[in-house]
């Protein structure tokens, strides 16, 4: 573990009075995971905005695979992946169609495309399945897929907004099996989530109130430090 | 180049997959086309006369009489009495009141001069107008027929007027409704499709997806636009084939001019579908802030009524309606043949509104807000 | 029933706090009614036209006079041959070109006849037709004039006219019921069409299906907003019409609104009846822009009047349901008549309620079954 791929310091957002990131400062090393938890508002999904260069920060500075987000945005964009909280793959084109429109706007060559996504599909089990349209398959698959293509160009930076609201446990555990695998290829996995069962699966976790980080830590050490018995019980604690 | 080329491929996917909107986009528009060129005739026939007969003599027959012969007048009904009649004109039963009263023969034929009463729905003004014009032929040419039977009259100086009309010689409205109607439609196209296919990504989220992706502003947009500039082309070949072949629309000039113009024309309709799809969020809003606008281009742009006749202030204002330019160049190329150098105004408006329109929304365009 | 108001009172408060919708909303009507107002206008005015005069004598200044002062026409260029009228049609622009014969005045004034030839521009044939009848009368009336002392003689029927409804033969008048159809039944049918169509797509719907608020109430919910927002439209277009162009309401206020309530009620059934086959929103705005924009246009007849469209198109246009309310408003504003003269319109307003909410109704349970 070495130099940061994420760097932020005194990153403040505000929407006309309203401040929805009060200055955050904290830092991600390389293929860490690192769990971003919050209560809804809390304003992790602004956060997460502005890291992927989506939104501007009004204040402060927020370093990203080594460059500026609000002055070179899309030189980040080329280096990171990102799923939204919302399923945006494109529901009238087949699974196939998905991966290689999103391989041609990185610029990924036909041969490479290929390579991968048999790879990454064959890894999901959907490879026999690829010629289907996205709408037909299932919530869970859906969610898989849709961090197989954030993956696809492998980006040094995966950005997950709650990418396992609404599956089954099946399917959450094996969604983590793919963030760890990411991870120990050195992709730094930045993941939003309600579940603090997920929570404790991050080397990391940062617990935002308000607008603020509350508290930085490894689960253990902020088991520890707020005396509790699991992840539950500290967000409990800071929350309340 | 090779991005663009996907995303191209991507975007035809969509819409060919579409089994809804395919049919709606190339079947609704033509079937429209066919039926509605024939609605905007200006062409006056079928006055609805009602006639109220109070005298009952020779000369308020020959008059019924000739009434009936016109073909402009549906001669509706002899009403008993003036009550009646004007209970028809005021259920819209009849449009012309026609009332001859008592001792109308008998002052012609004693004073030389007798009154008869038109009573006109105006509600409708030209054809009020044009109803009593043919309604006073009808009575001049009865009172000169009287004269005739009663006297020589010796024949006037006269004016002879012949009219000829040029490049329409039938003066059928069809061939000129039809250029007229199929701008509106491809426009409606190529501003509607591109807008609200623009939010409908924002609405749905997949648009946040792309904008997190390196990929350049003017890639996405091209991707974006030249598929409904291609369908928008593909519909005004569709409509010049329909109206060839079913209203055999004369194409006197050369179609490459006309094409070349709704090559461009295409172009800022979409820019400025795109630029309305950057100022809203939901579907909703940018629908109803496009059929704002294209109520108001298609209003003045002179489809239905003509552009000379308008005050001069709203001449000007016509300078920045796109619809006005089009419907010009359609009717002067296929119905004149006007080429290029006749046209030159119409492509240089419109050659300047592209050059407005796409910039404009390409800077508005925000992948970061 | 609490639970409903609170539903409703959430729904007004969506649409009114998106301000661009709600300016848009209200521009829209104030908007057309200028238009048509200041802009269209049916009338021959300042028309360009080019004299080909190769006589030259006093006659033909006198009587190319006559023509440019009249207010119908002005001078588009004079020729000096035939080969240069194409040329003025198409780079000059002139809609018709009026050409004297050689020596006209000598063949008036010694053979009692001379030519005039009218070249119109028909690429525009309704406007060619009225350029040359306006042109026609005005030479009718020099001939009348230079024979004079002959045609003062006896047996003459006078007309005497009256112009019933609108004695200022306002296009305006004709206009504004028809703005009324189209905006109350398009803005009503669309919003409404998208806003349930919108929750269909995005899932809200079986949220608040499951909610214990019945179905019809979600809907009632749903349109209830622009119930509101129409009537308003309604009133606006009235209060212009009123005092910017002093278009009277001479029948009962409380009826014109009340079938203006009706109308608006047909226009929002209609688009919850378009929400229940439409897919998406796009296929909804489709359906409701392209179904019924430029039929509504065409074939309510507020700008071509239905008598003078062929039979097919006739019959077609007693299926279009603005045609109904605006003939009811042109009778209750214009002719002052009561609910006696127009019951049967409003039955049939009524009726397409009813066909409406009955299909959708249908409709809707087949879906949730």
């Amino acid at each position: 573990m070495n130099q940061p791929v994420i760097e932020v310091k005194n990153l403040v957002k505000r929407f006309g009075h309203f401040t929805a990131n009060d200055h955050l400062t904290f830092s991600v090393e390389k293929g860490e995971i690192f769990g971003f938890l919050g209560a809804n508002g809390a304003g992790k999904t602004t956060a997460m905005r502005i890291l992927c260069g989506l939104s501007s920060p009004t204040e402060g500075e927020a370093m990203v695979a080594g460059f500026n987000v609000k002055e070179q945005p899309e030189e980040v964009k080329r280096r990171i992946g990102y799923m939204s909280q919302k399923f945006s793959l494109f529901e009238d084109l087949t699974i196939w169609e998905n991966m290689r429109f999103y391989s041609a706007i990185y610029g990924l060559s036909a041969k490479v495309f290929k390579e991968r996504a048999t790879r990454l599909l064959r890894d999901l089990t959907l490879y026999e399945e690829r010629n289907r349209l996205v709408s037909t398959i299932s919530l869970g698959w859906k969610q898989k897929l849709a961090f197989s293509v954030a993956i696809l160009h492998e980006p040094s930076i995966v950005f997950l907004d709650e990418p396992t609201g609404g599956v089954d446990p099946i399917t959450r555990r094996q969604f983590w099996e793919m963030i760890y695998e990411a991870s120990s290829r050195g992709i730094t996995v930045f993941v939003t989530t309600h579940y603090m069962d997920e929570a404790e699966y991050c080397h990391r976790v940062s617990i935002m109130v308000d607008g603020r980080i509350d508290a930085l830590d490894t689960p253990g050490g902020l088991k520890k430090q707020f005396n509790a018995a699991n992840m539950n019980d500290v967000f409990l604690a800071l929350t309340r | 180049m090779r991005t663009i080329l996907y995303l191209l491929q991507k975007e035809f996917l969509q819409v060919f997959r579409n089994k809804t909107m395919l049919p709606l986009i190339f079947v609704l528009p033509v079937v429209q086309l066919v039926v509605l060129v024939n609605a905007a005739t200006m062409e006056m026939k079928n006055i609805r006369v009602t006639v109220v007969d109070e005298d009952l003599s020779s000369v308020s027959r020959q008059l019924v009489a000739k009434l009936d012969a016109s073909l402009f007048f549906d001669l509706q009904s002899l009403a008993p009495n003036r009550t009646m009649a004007f209970d028809r004109l005021k259920k819209s039963e009849s449009d012309v009141l026609l009332i001859i009263p008592p001792n109308t023969a008998r002052n012609l034929e004693r004073q030389q001069v007798a009154k008869v009463q038109i009573i006109t729905d105006a509600i409708n003004a030209t054809q009020a107008q044009l109803g009593y014009s043919y309604l006073g032929n009808v009575l001049m040419d009865l009172s000169r027929h009287l004269q005739m039977e009663r006297a020589e009259i010796p024949a006037g100086k006269q004016i002879n007027v012949s009219s000829s009309f040029w490049f329409n010689p039938e003066l059928n409205y069809r061939v000129y409704m039809l250029p007229g109607i199929l701008v509106i439609l491809v426009t409606i196209i190529g501003l509607f499709l591109s807008a609200m296919n623009l939010v409908r990504e924002k609405e749905i989220g997949t648009s946040e997806q792309i904008n997190v992706t390196p990929i350049r502003k003017y890639q996405f947009i091209i991707g974006k636009l030249v598929p409904f500039w291609i369908i928008g082309l593909v519909e005004l070949a569709l409509g010049l084939i329909v109206g060839k072949l079913l209203y055999q629309i004369p194409m006197v000039g050369n179609l490459a001019v006309l094409f070349a113009f709704g090559g461009i024309y295409l172009v800022a309709i979409l820019g400025l579908g795109l630029l309305l799809s950057t100022i809203t969020n939901t579907q909703q809003q940018v629908m109803l802030l496009s059929f704002f606008f294209m109520l108001i281009f298609v209003m003045m742009s002179g489809v239905f009524t003509s552009v000379d006749n308008m005050p001069l202030w709203a001449q000007w204002v016509n300078k920045g309606n796109p619809l006005y330019y089009f419907m010009n160049v359609m009717r002067m190329v296929l119905l004149k043949g006007a080429g290029f150098r006749a046209l030159a105004p119409e492509f240089t408006a419109i050659t300047i509104y592209a050059l407005i329109s796409v910039p404009l929304a390409i800077l508005n365009y925000r992948k970061t807000s | 029933m609490n639970r409903f108001w609170a539903f409703v009172k959430k729904e007004f408060y969506h649409i009114f706090r998106d301000y661009r919708t709600m300016l848009i909303l209200f521009a829209m009507p104030v908007a057309q009614v200028l238009i048509f107002g200041f802009v269209i206008s049916m009338e021959v005015k300042d028309a360009r036209i080019a004299i080909l005069d190769k006589s030259k004598d006093e006659v033909t200044r006198d009587i190319t006079g006559r023509l440019l002062s009249s207010g119908y026409f002005k001078a588009g260029g004079y020729l000096d041959s035939e080969k240069e009228i194409g040329d003025a049609f198409n780079f000059d622009r002139v809609k018709m070109v009026v050409v004297f014969e050689p020596d006209f005045s000598q063949h008036l004034n010694k053979d009692g006849h001379g030519a005039i030839q009218l070249i119109a521009d028909a690429a525009d044939a309704n406007t060619a037709r009225l350029l040359t009848t306006y042109c026609e009368g005005i030479l009718a009336g020099y001939q009348q004039e230079i024979n004079q002392s002959q045609l003062s003689a006896a047996k003459l029927l006078v007309p005497e006219v009256r112009m019933f409804y609108n004695e200022s033969l306002d296009d305006v008048f004709m206009s504004i019921p028809g703005i009324m159809a189209m905006i109350l039944l398009l803005v009503s049918a669309m919003m409404t069409s998208i806003s349930i169509t919108r929750e269909k797509e995005f899932g809200s719907m079986e949220v608040l299906l499951i909610s214990p608020l019945k179905p019809f109430q979600i809907i009632i919910g749903k349109v209830a907003p622009y119930v509101g927002l129409a009537l308003i439209n309604a009133i606006s277009i009235i209060l212009m019409g009123y005092f910017v162009f002093h278009m009277p309401v001479k029948g009962s206020v409380v009826l014109l609104l009340f079938e203006c309530l009706l109308f608006t009620i047909l226009a929002l059934s209609l688009g919850i009846f378009i929400s229940t086959i439409a897919k998406n929103q796009m296929v909804a705005m489709f359906i409701s822009m392209f179904g019924l924009m430029l039929p509504t246009i065409l074939l309510s007849g507020f700008i071509f009047p239905i008598e003078n469209m062929p039979l097919p198109l006739q019959i077609l246009s007693q299926i279009m349901p603005p045609k109904w309310f605006i003939v009811i408003v042109k009778k209750v504003m214009l002719k002052g008549v009561g609910l006696a003269y127009v019951w049967k319109e409003t039955l049939i307003i009524i009726g397409y309620i009813v066909f409406f909410v009955t299909v959708s109704v249908k409709k809707f349970k087949i879906r949730l079954e």
